[in-house]
Parts: structure tokens; sequence; C-alpha cells
């Protein structure tokens, strides 16, 4: 903030405060000719509102000026007053950081401690998993759900089937610097070849579909898909492409819903946590997401 | 202008009993989707159904619709007879009602169908607005066209209260809606990041300071008066607390971004200016509470009288929670919790909603030429009801409210929250069963207000007295 707007500030709000203080007193001052108090002031409304010439209750005064006082006394300890930081030098982020700083003194160890074992034996610490538990539900259920069960998009963590691979590594890599999971858009191949390839991935998995248009969207599958589904469509962990032959689907296997994804394409985002979380309670929460398919 | 001798009560007589209606409408939605909050699959899975939808139909329905239409009603019949003469520009007058209905319907249709500015309170799109901003400057032009020609040398501290919100609003409702628009539909606000957030607060807190307060404090310092054949209690106060709370509320909205990116200096004076205006709010409850003064006994005969003291004893309520709320200390728990909301809901319920109704009872007989309402024993009726259902209401929310505070910040001896976010929602389970039951009882009131309305004005016509006295 500039020298002038600071100034600004600080004179506008202490001329305000200062202004009340005033008005109450031009207020109290009593007047020649006016009423006495208790009287009615003589003027008359609508036939019969009038007002009375009572003083200001001294309780309700006291109150006023207790709160101006208090006003005064903050802006002096607090910033508020333009550039003027306060006497007490305290600021919202000097708070934030010193509270983390405590909790990290406070509850670091417990979870630096947890980090020095491998992750399938933490999966095994009761103890930690209820700890890990915890840090899912708060930071990874929104998406995931409080069963890890997933959602449309948001895989399921408690099945088998893993994106990126089901090493422990990659788990924990996955929360550290999260993924990004790109389906190109396809549209450009046209509608009979997507009804065809459709029918193709229907198969993969086990479906039933129209043997003509299986045989058509193979070749299809073989030109634009397998490079990173792969040939037998068991998909590709190091990009992330979805095994098509195990019947579980990120977006939904239907029919309708395999033609959109192959026609428009997904982008699949899981949000990096390494500044967040940190690379202990990543590892825990690693640990606790592991437990889960086992 | 034709027929300088009588009042207008035509523009009167139409957004009273527009109150009723929009009332209805409006705590319906709520109510719906308080319902909705309970068993969510009352959305029936219709886009135009979903809470995210309703929500805003709602506060604009009740603030905008219910509460716009009391304030109108009632600007207009106190400024009238307060200067003794007749309603400035009676086209005009007319022309402000059907605007606004038009806004409210525009509202009704737009927001269902996803239409919003996103900005809270102030959620309709641009060309909506634009409509807003031009029956507000009309309406402008008939309270003040009607002051300027008043037969009254002084003018009623109820008009202070009426002309400092109808000024202010405009000035709000401009500023903080300035926008680019892309399509019909859609616009962008004209402010960046951090900025437009304390934009949109100003506008909203002060919406509340003006639209929610001063406004029905206009309302207030005529129909208890009024009611109670009593004076004013203090006039030195209403000069004092008026010039303070206008001069003070429109430093408060930075109380709404405690601990956000709003740099800390701005934080730190919305939180001591919204302190300060705890002396001023308190000034207009204790004003119309004493104006009762020597005529406690009429309370107990009186419901109409019972409505607009009760209010006053919630508006006392809501102004001391406020500024308790604002601290930032208070604030880090009750902050985005259902507390907000019990605290909202005891002003708009408590405050806003109580003080309109009992002046609409006060209305109705006198626009409609009329001894008094068709039924006072189901006045009383009423009157129980909501504060029954008020009560109930917002002893839910606060107990919500403070719930989730503790259950959000609560931790493990490992540092993790106690509790996930699902778990306090579940704990919310009841409270929001008890919430749905006191909008239900709130509601059920209103319902039992249009009947006596109905009743009421119909059967055979009579003529209003609505004669202006001729001496000054």
């Amino acid at each position: 903030m500039s020298t002038f707007w600071s100034w600004f500030v600080a004179v506008i709000s202490i001329g305000m405060i200062l202004a009340c203080y005033w008005l109450i007193k031009w207020t109290t001052r009593r007047r020649s000719g006016e009423a006495a108090e208790g009287d009615v002031t003589g003027h008359t409304w609508d036939g019969n509102l009038e007002e009375y010439n009572n003083p200001l209750p001294n309780w309700w005064l006291w109150l006023f000026y207790i709160t101006i006082i208090f006003a005064l006394i903050y802006l002096v300890l607090y910033p508020g007053l333009g550039n003027f930081k306060g006497v007490l030098n305290w600021t919202s982020t000097g708070q934030y950081e010193q509270e983390m700083e405590v909790a990290q003194q406070e509850y670091g160890p417990i979870f630096a401690g947890y980090a020095e074992t491998e992750i399938p034996a933490l999966a095994q610490d009761n103890e930690a998993m209820a700890s890990g538990r915890r840090l899912f539900l708060t930071y990874c259920a929104t998406c995931h759900g409080s069963d890890a069960g997933g959602a449309r998009g948001f895989p399921s963590l408690k099945d088998d089937d893993w994106l990126w691979g089901e090493h422990p590594q990659a788990i924990k890599t996955s929360i550290l610097d999260g993924r990004t999971g790109v389906m190109p858009a396809q549209g450009h191949l046209g509608e009979e070849a997507i009804d065809n390839v459709t029918a193709y991935v229907m198969s993969l998995s086990g479906r039933e579909a129209d043997e003509e248009k299986i045989r058509a969207g193979q070749q299809v599958f073989k030109q634009n898909c397998a490079v990173c589904h792969g040939s037998d469509g068991t998909g590709q962990s190091t990009m992330g492409a979805p095994n098509l032959t195990d019947n579980i689907w990120l977006y939904g296997g239907s029919p309708g819903v395999i033609r959109q994804t192959i026609r428009e394409g997904r982008q699949g985002e899981m949000p990096a946590h390494r500044e967040f979380l940190g690379e202990d309670k990543a590892h825990l929460l690693a640990a606790y997401v592991y437990s889960l398919s086992d | 202008m034709d027929n300088q001798s009588t009042y207008n009560y035509k523009v009167v007589r139409q957004f009273t009993v527009m109150t009723v209606v929009w009332g209805i409408v409006g705590m319906l939605v709520g109510v719906l989707i308080a319902a909705q909050l309970v068993w969510p699959a009352l959305n029936f899975d219709i886009p135009w159904l979903t809470y995210s939808r309703l929500r805003p139909l709602h506060t604009n329905a009740v603030i905008f619709a219910f509460g716009g239409s009391a304030l109108f009603a009632t600007s207009y019949y106190v400024v009238q007879r307060t200067c003794q003469v007749r309603l400035f520009g009676d086209r005009l007058a007319a022309f402000t009602f059907w605007g606004w209905t038009l806004v409210i319907l525009l509202a009704a249709i737009s927001l269902p169908l996803g239409i919003t500015s996103s900005k809270e309170y102030a959620e309709l799109e641009w060309p909506i607005d634009l409509l807003i901003t031009v029956v507000w400057v009309v309406y402008a032009i008939v309270f003040f066209g009607t002051l300027a020609k008043r037969r009254v040398k002084h003018i009623y501290v109820a008009n202070w209260f009426f002309g400092a919100f109808i000024l202010t609003i405009a000035v709000l409702h401009v500023v903080n809606s300035l926008a680019m628009p892309v399509t019909l539909t859609k616009s962008y606000s004209v402010y960046p990041g951090a900025i437009d957030a304390m934009v949109q607060w100003w506008y909203g807190h002060n919406a509340v300071g003006f639209f929610l307060t001063a406004g029905f404090l206009g309302m207030m310092y005529y129909f208890i008066p009024k009611q109670a054949e009593r004076p004013i209690y203090s006039y030195r106060l209403s000069v004092v607390h008026f010039w303070s709370l206008i001069a003070i509320y429109m430093w408060a909205g930075p109380h709404h971004l405690h601990y956000t990116a709003l740099p800390d200096w701005a934080q730190s004076l919305g939180m001591v200016f919204s302190l300060i205006l705890l002396a001023p709010s308190w000034g207009g409850m204790i004003n119309g509470i004493m104006t009762l003064s020597g005529a406690w006994h009429k309370l107990r005969t009186d419901p109409i009288l019972k409505f607009l003291i009760v209010s006053l004893s919630f508006y006392g309520m809501s102004t001391f929670e406020g500024p308790m709320m604002s601290i930032k200390t208070v604030n880090s728990l009750s902050h985005y919790t259902d507390w907000t909301i019990g605290h909202v809901h005891s002003g708009a319920l408590g405050w806003v909603g109580l003080v309109t109704i009992g002046s609409v009872y006060f209305l109705i007989p006198k626009l409609f030429g009329r001894a008094q309402m068709h039924s006072v024993k189901l006045i009383d009726v009423h009157f129980w009801i909501a504060t029954i259902g008020i009560v109930v209401y917002i002893a839910a929310m606060w107990i919500a409210g403070v719930m989730q505070g503790l259950m959000w910040r609560a931790v493990n001896d490992d540092g993790t929250l106690t509790y996930s976010f699902v778990e306090s929602l579940e704990a919310m389970y009841p409270f929001y069963a008890v919430r749905l039951l006191g909008g239900v009882l709130y509601l059920a009131g209103m319902l039992i207000m249009a009947y006596n309305v109905w009743k009421t004005i119909a059967g055979p016509k009579a003529a209003a007295d609505d004669r202006i006295p001729q001496t000054a």
C-alpha cells in the first residue's frame, strides 16, 4: 500500500471512531429553548406521533464508550491503520506458521517414525493404519470416497486394478507428485470406426458385441489404441493407460460411455501432495492404500 | 396530479398483499431446501430443484421479494402520512410495483435455471441488475419527491431510516454489480480476486445493514408508537443511533472474510467497527422497547404489539451476537458453520419477519376499510407459532454450529483430525430435522396470516379512510 493510501486508511478510520465520540457529546449538550427532559419535543406527525426528549441511557453510553476504547487499543496493538503493523507485530501468516511449527514439533516425530518402516510392513501395523485411515478420511475421501471405493473418474483404491502400477513405491509417487492421465480424443476416426472399436473393446472384457464390428474394430484398435493400451488391451502402467480386459471402468463401461470416451477423450488429474503433506505422511498414506487391496 | 386530497393507498395495498404472498413462496422454498438437507432425495434428480439453485432463490425471495415488498409498502404508507401529502407521482409509484414484480419473476425463473453471477445476495445477472437499478431510481424519486413536497416542517425519524436505506442500497447495488457482460445470461465481475471478495462483502453486509436493518427500523419507528399510542422514547437517542448506525455499518463487511486472503489490516478494521456497531444497534432496540414504558399492559391484549416488541428482542439479540461473532477468535470457531445460519435466521425470522408481520396486521384493516383484522385470535395464534418456530430453529442451528466448529478442530494424539467431514455432517442430522420443524412452524404461521388477510379483505367493499387532514 502506498504511503498516501496508508495515511488515508489511518485517518478515516481514527476519524470515524472519534466522530462517534463527538456525535455523542454534540447530541447530549443541552440547547436553549429545547423541551425539558422527559417532555415531548413539541413536534407531531400523522395525528399522534410524538417524541420524548429523554436523555441517552447511561449504561448504553458506557457500552458505546467501552467499544470505542477497545477499538483504539486494538488498533494500536494489531495491524489496522494502513501500513502500521501494530505494536505486537502480529500477522495472520505469522500465526499460521507458528501453529504449524508447533504441530510439526509435536506430531512430526510420530510420522517420521512410521516412515522408517517399509510400506508392506507398515501396512501390517494396526496403530499406524488407524492413523493412516484418519489421514485418508481428511485428505483423500473427498474424491476417492470414505471407503476408498472411488467414484466416476476417481479410481477405486481397494481393488487389485492399478492404473499406475501395484508397486508400493508407485502408490507413494502418485500421492507425492500426482498423476495426469490423458486419453486423447479420437473423434477424427469417424463415427463408424468409433462404433467398431467400441465393439472390440467390449469384447476385450468378455462381453457380447457384433462379430462384424469386432473384426473391423480390431484393426482400428491396432492402429490407434494399442500404442498405449497394448496390443492385447491390458494397458500400460508407465503412462497410466488402463487395462481394458478386466471389466473395471474408470468412467463407465457401457457402450455409450465407451464411445464418448473414445470420441471426446478423458483428462484425469490426481493432485500432488508433496508440498502439502510432506514425505512422511505420504508414506503412511501409501501404506494405508496398499493395505486396502490386501 | 389527480386527487391531492387523498393518500395513494393503491400501491401500498398492492405491495402489502404481495408481502404476504412472497413471504409464503420464499419460506416454502426455504422449507423445501431444509427438507433436502434431511432427505437429499427430495431434489428428485431434477437440476432445477437442486439445493444449489434453490438456496439463492430462497434468499432472494425472502429478502427482496418478501422484505422488499414490505419495505415498499410501509415506506410509501409512512412517508405519505408523516408528510401529510399524497405520494409523489402515481404512475411512478405504479411503475415501481410492476417493475419490482417483474424483477422477482425474472429471479424466480433465472435462478432455478442456474443463471447466476455467483455473488451472494446479488446472484441476478446483469439485465435484471439493470432493471433493479431503474426501479430503484424511480423508487428514490417517489420517496424523496414526497419528502420534498411535505406539509410538515420536520422530517419524521422513520423517514430518515427509509431515506438512508434507499440511497445506500442504490450505491451498494450499482458498485457491487459492475460487470462485463459476455452473453445475455453471463457476465464477469469487474473486480479481481480479493478485491472482488471485499466489494462483495461490503455489499453483502450492508444489504443486512441497510436493507434488513435501516429499512426495517424505519418500519419500527412508525408502527410501534402508532400501535402503542405512546411517544418515541428519546429523540436524542434517535439522532445518535441513526447517524452512528449508518456511518459504522459501512465498515463491518470484512468480518465475513476473517482468515482469508484479505489483508490483515482490513480484517482488523472490520472487526473493531463491528464491535463499535453494538451500541448504535441497541440504540434502536432501546428506543422501540422503551416507547412502551407506561403501556406494558397492552402487550397482554394486543398481539400486533407482541409481534413488534418481540421482533425488537430478536433484533437486540442478533445485534449482540453479530459483533461477538466478528471477533476473530470467536469467528475461527463459528465461520463456515451453521451458527452463521442460526444468526442470520434469528435476524431474518425474528427481527425482519416479525416486525413485518406486525406492520402488515396493522396496515391491512386500514388499507381495506375495516375496523380490525378478521380474527384477532388468529393473530395471537400466529404470534405463538412463529415465536416457537424461531426458537426451535435458532436453538438447533446454535447447537449444530458450535458442534461443527468443535468437531472440525478436534485432533487426536497424532495430530490427525478426530472427525472426518462426513462424520460431522452425520452428527448434524437430528439438528437439521429440528430446524426443518422450526421452519415448518414459521411457514404455518404465514399460512394462518394469509387466511386471516383473505377473510379481512373479502366481503363487501368498504372505502378506506385515505383523506389527508388539511390542517398543517
